[in-house]
């Protein structure tokens, strides 16, 4: 008689799952706007060292990136443990840094072939030696706008 | 019968799935990218008609750091955590008395005849081993930004009542009206006269 009288006992309410689509739409929103798609995939170790004196890189058209490590370890077999450049998806000597420069110098537009900068991102643990064959190279061909990426941290947990 | 002016329903039961898929979907193809950093511009390479510039050895400050990360300045072994107030010591030091040509007015060190006569003449010099790790080479350019920064920073304080990060901020921030930017940019460049950073590495061998 009484609206109250037909629930039964011990009957769970089914979850309803109708905003269900709204949340994965909101995670899928939040992942397209912070990312970036990979243009290469990493052939080598990078973790980078951390300052705080840093400055953002404005526009990633104008950005050409060096990657610099030991190899991971699928390639250590045939690459060895030195760290190695990497130009795109590929293996490289610092002598091949001044043409791949060019190369993507070229691939710009003209208004942006003189503003280009040259992100160094390199593994904490590279040595100095490989960065001052990059930086000699990059000189050669008037590529003088260097960045040496880093995440932001205290720059003193770099030192072990 | 069916009710032709009824709109039918869209089953959404599946919106779910497909919005799961982008999902996934986008999260294997992206990464989060870091973009900052610390920039630096390379000289250029030498040519026949750019002499090197000869500098005071007391305009100079020679920042060493060897293959285990240890570090030299000006011929004394110091920890790394010292390297920020020797070199802000060194820039600040203002060393030309008040009748010399280039007295530093601003300058608040010790005025030491034996460091630098004024920031617009020293020179920090920094070179490192082929073995030294990145991660110290980055520390110690890390140091000498914060210098920089520092000591700018005060300028800018005592000046404009604002920090010269901050007006670099809102110099490269795309909502700052054009009119204001151009103050903030003549501005920052004042600054940068005032401490101009002047980083000279040695080639290593």
């Amino acid at each position: 008689m009484s609206k109250f009288a037909k629930k039964k006992d011990g009957e769970v309410p089914a979850v309803s799952t109708a905003s269900l689509p709204d949340i994965v739409f909101m995670l899928l929103f939040f992942f397209m706007t912070v990312t970036v798609m990979k243009d290469s995939s990493l052939k080598v170790e990078n973790s980078l060292p951390s300052a705080d004196q840093i400055k953002k890189l404005e526009k990633k058209d104008r950005v050409l990136t060096i990657y610099v490590g030991k190899p991971t370890p699928e390639y250590t077999k045939v690459f060895g443990t030195e760290s190695k450049i990497q130009l795109n998806d590929k293996f490289a000597d610092a002598s091949d840094v001044g043409p791949y420069i060019l190369m993507e110098r070229a691939k710009k537009s003209e208004d942006l072939q003189n503003v280009l900068t040259t992100s160094l991102k390199v593994d904490k643990g590279a040595n100095m030696g490989i960065i001052s064959d990059i930086k000699q190279e990059l000189r050669k061909v008037n590529a003088l706008k260097v960045n040496y990426t880093t995440s932001s941290g205290d720059a003193f947990s770099n030192m072990q | 019968m069916i009710d032709r002016n009824e709109v039918p329903k869209v089953n959404a039961g599946s919106m779910a799935d497909i919005a799961f898929l982008l999902l996934i979907f986008f999260l294997v193809t992206t990464s989060i990218e870091t973009d900052a950093g610390i920039s630096r511009m390379l000289p250029k390479l030498p040519d026949k008609t750019n002499k090197p510039a000869v500098k005071l050895e007391r305009n100079i400050l020679r920042v060493s750091i060897n293959a285990s990360g240890e570090l030299m300045v000006d011929n004394k072994v110091i920890p790394i955590t010292e390297l920020k107030s020797q070199t802000i010591a060194f820039l600040d030091n203002g060393g030309a008395s008040q009748s010399e040509e280039g007295y530093c007015n601003y300058c608040q060190g010790q005025r030491d005849a034996k460091s630098s006569e004024s920031p617009q003449e020293a020179v920090v010099s920094l070179s490192s081993d082929r073995q030294t790790s990145y991660g110290t080479y980055i520390t110690v350019q890390n140091e000498l930004a914060a210098a920089y920064n520092t000591l700018r920073n005060r300028e800018a304080q005592r000046l404009y009542k604002i920090d010269f990060t901050e007006m670099e901020a809102l110099y490269k921030n795309s909502e700052t009206p054009i009119a204001s930017k151009a103050l903030w940019k003549q501005r920052i460049k004042k600054m940068k006269n005032l401490f101009p950073m002047k980083l000279s590495e040695a080639e290593l061998k």
